[in-house]
């Protein structure tokens, strides 16, 4: 279970009406790379991965909520108070006609979030490795998005966000090596 | 950014009959967490307020970023 700590992770604030922003940052929401494929697929590969490193799979994977909340509020105050023709503009027409200004786990270019972003292989190498990779691709993702605005508070957020990947990164092959190491550890006993 | 030593060049191939201006000069960022691969323990740590600041307790992991679009000062 959870226990929820109404706030954000880190403070969120938006200085520029730009809803186009809004737009490229639901690559992080519901995109291949983004924090709603992070926590989905660190907290199943819990069940079948080695118990030395099922806590850190559920640390990170409750983090990636704590991620996807700010995407959200992100998205959300860029969009809340935008007309149908600002959104038009934006490229977020087709968005308005099926979810008003609702937001939806989709990303930049509007494809749906599909289970089929994520795997888990069972095999603990194969899954943290896929980890790594995951952290790493979101990591050039809040590059990108960062490059794509001049908001410094917009900014700043991102830049926060972009460094828990490298730090989850470091952890997870922080996993790899206490994997590794296991077989060496069962001669000692 | 040029004071960031964690940022790479490289030099990709211009052709002769290339359609747009072309970039001389590509980069990447090489982030800490490459050459560490298991934290040791009792590395120096930033203040509370720097580490929420920053993302991370740790100055070994820290990796700023200057958007290409300008604005920020790390």
């Amino acid at each position: 279970m959870w226990v929820y700590e109404k706030k954000l992770q880190y403070p969120v604030r938006v200085s520029k009406c730009d809803p186009r922003m809004a737009r490229y940052l639901a690559e992080q929401y519901g995109g291949a790379d983004g924090e709603l494929a992070a926590a989905l697929r660190y907290l199943n590969q819990r069940y079948t991965i080695p118990s030395k490193v099922i806590g850190l799979l559920t640390d990170i994977g409750t983090e990636e909520f704590a991620h996807l909340e700010m995407i959200a509020t992100m998205i959300y105050k860029l969009t809340k108070d935008a007309t149908p023709e600002q959104l038009e503009k934006a490229g977020l027409g087709p968005h308005y006609v099926s979810h008003d200004s609702a937001l939806f786990y989709n990303n930049a270019s509007g494809v749906p979030f599909t289970a089929a972003y994520i795997q888990a292989k069972g095999d603990p190498l194969a899954d943290l490795y896929e980890d790594i990779a995951a952290e790493e691709k979101a990591r050039a993702t809040y590059q990108w998005l960062i490059d794509m605005t001049d908001d410094v508070d917009l900014q700043d957020s991102l830049k926060f966000l972009r460094e828990r990947e490298i730090v989850h990164a470091l952890r997870f092959k922080e996993a790899v090596e206490i994997i590794k190491e296991d077989r060496d550890q069962k001669k000692v006993y | 950014m040029n004071s960031n030593s964690q940022i790479r060049r490289w030099y990709p191939f211009v052709g002769p009959h290339d359609p747009c201006e072309p970039m001389i000069v590509r980069t990447y960022v090489v982030p800490p967490n490459q050459y560490i691969p298991f934290q040791p323990m009792n590395l120096p740590q930033f203040s509370l307020e720097e580490a929420l600041r920053l993302g991370t307790l740790w100055p070994a992991l820290y990796s700023p970023y200057q958007s290409k679009c300008g604005g920020g000062s790390y």
